[in-house]
């Protein structure tokens, strides 16, 4: 007897409904069955709505921070990435009418880095460049901002990236220590600057760290991420297994060259760089041995099953379809609509994919049984199977998101199939960027018409948008 | 398929039948084995909390047996259905129905011998606790070998016991010493507080903390529960296998600590200073914390059989004293002013808007914000308005310091403060509450002024201490929405609301005063419309007679030590200061013209003398004492005695010993408060001890006046009273329901 699951029965309904076949494949048991499916739309494209193309995307490999990278500064990495854009696609510098980036910790000597890597990675001082930061979705949010400038006409060729640089990160003086040396400049006499200069005390040399913990809540993202887990009842076997999964895919991916943005980069002092180095596909047992790294004892986030600190930036280029075409461009894919969400800060921190991805898709017509490709952020193993948990629940659809039923859970052989943020690494303002070109290259090597990009971001906020592929 | 699945139910259907005819179904306390461990849980079907009930207890003396005697179980996790309890204590209606010290020695007994079984259970016992785990629940969990809770805000440990006149009688005493040390138990027992989770780990109570959990596939109060089971029944397998230690490698502190501590008289003098610090604050009223200090003591020096056995007889002592009686009184009239007997109100109070930015009018706007209601707060001038935000502010910050509130929750609670100084956003206010100067023309102002721009459905609540509501709300279009809502300074801090209605304010208007009251997290009374109300009224003759005590030469620090002494927190010469000499002067002439040579007494010309002096009381700086801002120590102000050198009445030595000048102060409190009941400004003697006792700080070890009449016995208290009336006249005549008790001593206040 064949017995399926709720959504391939539905996915059988749907294909028997439909008369356009175009090619899907979906999993009974262990047999990958490719037959042609219809989409609800044959394409996103609306009569007097500009298109807007990905022209191409490029990014530096992403490293663990604190090696080869720990020397340099943000926007140094920034500049790595815009050049290679340029280097891939040719671009005359003097093209671009704006630049947009993203960046979470920043540093404060280049607070507006996209302005110093546009300068320093040799665009034209005549092209204006503004940051961006929205945490995890930070280049998310530059290549949006992008597409609006471009949707409104007001530009047609737009490089959007991000940068994220965890080797040095800004540690500062305590506030009060900070208070004294302000007072001091201020100070006329040398009796006033003496009596300040004893004021101090050794408490106030101790010095205030960044820490990768929600304002409003104080509670940390790992911590987060525990409750969350637990909250849906996501074993530490299972974040274990999706976690190896990740390596494993990210493994495949780079052993075949699947991973075709990562550009080379020559770190003054160190030898070139052309590989992500944060892959290492472990065995179960060994990421068994594992203690729990944030809720101890009985906590299940672990080293492991994080995605870890990482530098690294990304670029991509986005113009109108007229004006890439007009330059003799092939675009990668088009971007569609898009939406940002935001929840409970405390409860609901890394929910962002499953409240984006039923809006976002609602938005534009599709099902989910349209999207070939899903690229999902990975913040922690812990928190994917969470949210693919909560897509597949109807209570959790009905009693928090006031829909009535669920939206469903992307099948695991369309999802993050070339690894994610947990084995790739997680440069935070980077990601985003990473997430919609790997889309693009993998709607064109799968062949798929469709692709969906989901992220969370720290503030219980979340983006989700629709690609769709250029024709070949 | 369909068949099989037809047997099954009928199989099952069969096994509880055949439960049920065996033996007397379990509906308390039930449990599943989960491989090697058992899960017990506790679930009272007929309350909201969990208690150590009769049925409770046998059903888990029963439960506990079969669990020991199942050989394929290791190791047991205790836990409880409830969201919000997991143990709130012994069941109170347990020990109010024994009729002897004897039989609540035995009830001690008996749960003593319970958890000693439990302390030497072979198999390690887990305690998972979510939620309130008090008194007879917290010396269980203590039995207990491990101890695991949530860090849900609603999971409290501690013994408040002493709170209620009697002591942990569970082996509480003896277990506390041990595992905390002895400064810190006595900590813990001697003042009943509640201590918070992390707290509780920190001081070695718990041994793991567990987080609550948010929205999952099942709601987050249900799922932490089972979160919480998860963690327990692996930490209970971990106890068995000893891969988990049961003892802690102690700190340096600690060794420390223990060493000294092996000193007896180390010991004794702790046992001192905390005996001489008992009777400081307590002013030997209260026996209960005396009893603990015994019990600590005698398992300490003489073991554990003496410290067992003291423990329940002193125990079963302290259930028959009055001072238990009153406190257990007062705790059931507590959580009976917390309940809306005016039902739900049409419509909910969202936004409110307070008049007059006052330390009253502000304290409400503090109360109001922390609690999600949109408030506006109002006052004519900015200065005014500064200051009272500041208020605001500063009550709110204080909470973070202590940890009760973050400083993102105090930011978010000050977002629902607008401050202002018209009458914007007015028109959608639910409630307005007005806390201005307590004068009829301004009231009447404001009243009119507001009635031009809030919306019909608006309530119109005035804070006022005196002015009868009726008068106020003689201008009104709407009387039928006017109401008194009276709250006390610092409204932050103390817990009593007293709502007043007229007989023109409708009962919707009365049920959403008192749910405000109610989300302010307010204690309320209610009571009917009249000069001084209830509390007012009551305090009213107290301190009048207070002044005459004053006037007959008696030092204010003698006067105050005579109130202590009767068990009043704070003394009637601070009081007067605290309520401000101008307010008092204010309310004395207002309720003397009211109700006449009755609520005569001292001189109300040497309260004006006193307030043209400038001397208001603590918020000028000088009334009866002196304050200064920084110090604690207070001097008597002698330009006040200067004062009252001239308003100077020699005293009658007949009714003028320590004890006589109490009872003067206290009689004429008490028969205010018995006419009232009389009148009907009171609907019953709960609320008129409630009030009296969070309002105005009569002794709580009393437990009202109407208790205290009870108690004491209203023919004593006549009797007491007459030989003042033969002096003093119809200031001490007693009303007459008060008479009834005195001639019919079956008539009680409280059955």
């Amino acid at each position: 007897m064949l017995t399926t699951n709720q959504s391939s029965y539905d996915l059988f309904c749907f294909i028997l409904q439909r008369s356009k076949k175009e090619k899907c494949t979906f999993h009974f048991h262990n047999t990958t069955v490719n037959i042609f499916v219809a989409k609800s739309k044959k394409t996103l494209a609306k009569p007097g709505v500009k298109n807007i193309v990905l022209v191409d995307g490029v990014r530096t490999p992403f490293l663990q921070s604190g090696t080869i990278y720990a020397d340099l500064m943000p926007h140094d990495l920034a500049r790595a990435a815009l050049q290679g854009l340029l280097n891939r696609t040719g671009l005359p510098k003097d093209a671009v009418d704006y630049i947009v980036y993203g960046t979470v910790i920043q540093e404060v000597k280049t607070s507006n880095v996209a302005r110093e890597a546009a300068l320093g990675a040799g665009f034209s001082d005549k092209t204006p460049a503004h940051t961006v930061t929205m945490a995890c979705i930070s280049s998310n949010q530059a290549m949006t901002t992008a597409v609006g400038l471009i949707a409104a006409g007001q530009c047609d060729a737009v490089v959007a990236g991000g940068v994220e640089f965890m080797s040095d990160v800004p540690i500062r003086h305590s506030r009060r220590m900070r208070k004294t040396m302000l007072s001091l400049n201020k100070a006329k006499t040398l009796g006033a600057r003496l009596s300040l200069l004893g004021s101090i005390r050794l408490a106030h040399l101790a010095p205030e760290l960044p820490a990768v913990a929600e304002f409003s809540t104080a509670e940390t993202m790992g911590h987060s991420a525990d409750r969350l887990a637990a909250a849906f009842g996501v074993s530490r076997l299972e974040q274990d297994e999706f976690a190896l999964r990740s390596h494993t895919l990210a493994k495949k991916a780079q052993d075949s060259g699947l991973l075709s943005d990562v550009i080379s980069f020559k770190v003054p002092g160190k030898d070139i760089v052309s590989k992500d180095n944060g892959i290492r596909p472990s065995t179960m047992e060994q990421m068994a041995k594992l203690k729990p790294a944030f809720i101890k004892p009985h906590g299940t986030v672990t080293a492991a099953n994080s995605s870890f600190l990482t530098d690294g930036a990304s670029a991509v280029l986005i113009m109108s379809e007229e004006k890439a075409l007009a330059m003799g461009y092939k675009p990668k894919a088009y971007l569609r609509d898009f939406v940002y969400v935001s929840q409970d800060p405390k409860d609901q921190l890394l929910l962002g994919p499953t409240y984006a991805t039923p809006k976002v898709l609602e938005k534009s017509g599709l099902t989910l049984n349209d999207i070939d490709v899903f690229e999902f952020h990975e913040a922690f193993a812990g928190q994917i199977m969470a949210n693919l948990k909560a897509m597949e629940s109807d209570w959790f659809a009905q009693t928090y998101m006031g829909r009535k039923t669920k939206v469903g859970a992307p099948p695991m052989e369309k999802f993050n199939s070339w690894g994610g943020s947990l084995s790739l690494g997680h440069p935070f303002a980077a990601t985003g960027c990473r997430l919609v070109t790997t889309v693009a290259h993998r709607l064109q090597k799968e062949g798929g018409q469709y692709g969906l990009v989901a992220a969370c971001a720290a503030g219980g906020q979340g983006h989700a948008m629709v690609i769709e592929a250029y024709p070949q | 398929m369909a068949g099989v699945r037809a047997l099954g139910s009928l199989s099952r259907l069969t096994t509880r039948r055949y439960n049920l005819t065996m033996f007397p179904a379990r509906t308390h306390v039930n449990y599943e084995i989960k491989g090697d461990v058992a899960v017990i849980r506790m679930n009272d079907p007929s309350a909201r909390v969990n208690t150590l009930s009769v049925q409770m207890q046998r059903e888990m003396t029963e439960v506990m047996d079969e669990v020991w005697g199942n050989s394929a179980v290791q190791s047991v996790v205790l836990i409880s259905s409830k969201p919000g309890s997991f143990i709130a204590g012994a069941d109170l209606n347990m020990i109010q129905a024994c009729t002897t010290a004897e039989e609540v020695t035995l009830l001690s007994q008996e749960g003593q011998k319970m958890f000693e079984k439990i302390e030497k259970s072979p198999k390690p016992i887990v305690a998972a606790i979510n939620g309130s785990c008090l008194g007879g629940g917290f010396e269980f969990a203590i039995a207990c070998q491990y101890r695991i809770a949530t860090k849900s805000k609603k999971t409290v440990l501690g013994c408040p016991e002493v709170m209620l006149g009697l002591l942990p009688g569970a082996g509480g005493t003896q277990r506390l010493p041990k595992m905390l040390g002895l400064p810190s138990a006595f900590d813990v027992v001697l003042t009943g507080r509640s201590i918070r989770p992390d707290k509780a780990k920190k001081m070695g109570l718990v041994h793991q903390l567990v987080d609550t959990l948010g929205p999952g596939l099942k709601s987050p109060e249900e799922r932490t529960i089972e979160y919480l089971e998860e963690v327990a029944v692996e930490a209970a397998r971990g106890l068995a296998k000893k891969q988990i230690p049961l003892t802690k490698e102690k700190g340096l502190m600690q060794k420390i600590q223990d060493y000294v501590m092996s000193y007896p008289f180390v010991r004794q003098q702790i046992y001192n200073t905390v005996q001489k610090k008992v009777m400081k604050q307590t002013k030997g009223l209260y026996p209960a914390p005396l009893k603990i200090i015994e019990c600590v003591k005698a398992g300490l020096e003489q073991g554990p059989t003496a410290g067992y056995l003291a423990e329940s007889q002193n125990f079963g002592k302290l259930a028959m004293t009055p001072e238990s009686k009153a406190l257990i009184g007062l705790y059931h009239g507590q959580v009976t002013c917390k309940k809306n007997r005016f039902g739900t109100p049409e419509k909910e109070v969202k936004a409110l808007a307070v008049l007059g930015a006052g330390l009253m009018g502000a304290g409400i706007a503090q109360v109001s914000v922390d609690k999600g209601i949109h408030t506006i707060l109002k006052d004519t001038t900015l200065e005014g308005l500064s200051r009272g935000e500041q208020q605001v502010y500063k009550g709110l910050n204080d909470k973070t310091k202590k940890k009760s509130i973050t400083t993102f929750e105090r930011d978010s609670f000050l977002s629902n403060l607008t401050g202002q100084l018209d009458y914007n956003g007015f028109n959608k206010a639910d409630m307005v509450i007005e806390a201005v100067f307590e004068d009829l023309s301004i009231k009447h102002k404001v009243l009119k002024e507001v009635e031009a721009v809030i919306p019909p459905h608006c309530i119109f609540a005035t804070n006022t201490s005196a002015l009868p509501i009726k008068d106020i709300a003689a201008v009104s279009k709407r009387p039928e929405k006017v109401i008194g809502m009276h709250y006390f300074s610092p409204v932050d801090k103390m817990q009593l609301l007293e709502i007043i209605t007229t007989d023109k304010t409708s009962k919707d208007t009365t049920a959403s005063a008192v749910a405000v009251g109610l989300k302010q997290g307010k204690v309320i009374i209610v009571v009917g419309d009249g000069p001084g109300f209830y509390t007012t009224r009551c305090l009213a003759p107290m301190l009048a007679e207070a002044v005459r005590v004053l006037q007959e030469g008696v030092d204010p620090k003698k006067l105050d030590s005579l109130t202590t002494g009767f068990g009043f927190p704070v003394g009637a010469a601070t009081l007067a200061d605290e309520v401000g000499i101008d307010v008092a002067a204010h309310v004395a002439e207002d309720l003397g013209k009211a109700f006449g040579s009755r609520f005569g007494g001292g001189n109300i010309e040497f309260l004006k003398s006193m307030v043209d002096k400038g001397f208001k009381g603590r918020k000028s700086g000088k009334g009866c004492y002196i304050y200064q801002p920084g110090l604690k120590r207070r001097d008597v102000n002698t330009e006040a005695l200067e004062i009252l050198e001239s308003y100077k009445l020699t005293p009658n030595a007949a009714i003028s010993s320590d004890s006589d000048i109490q009872y003067r102060l206290v009689s004429r409190f008490v028969n205010e408060a018995v006419l009232c009941l009389q009148e009907g400004i009171l609907a019953n003697p709960v609320e008129g001890d409630i009030g009296a006792v969070f309002g105005l700080g009569f002794p709580p070890c009393l437990g009202g006046p109407f208790r205290f009449v009870d108690s004491f016995g209203a023919d004593k208290l006549v009797e007491k009273m007459r030989k003042f009336e033969e002096v003093f006249g119809n200031q001490f005549t007693p009303c007459q329901l008060l008479l009834d008790h005195a001639k019919d001593p079956s008539k009680k206040f409280h059955k």
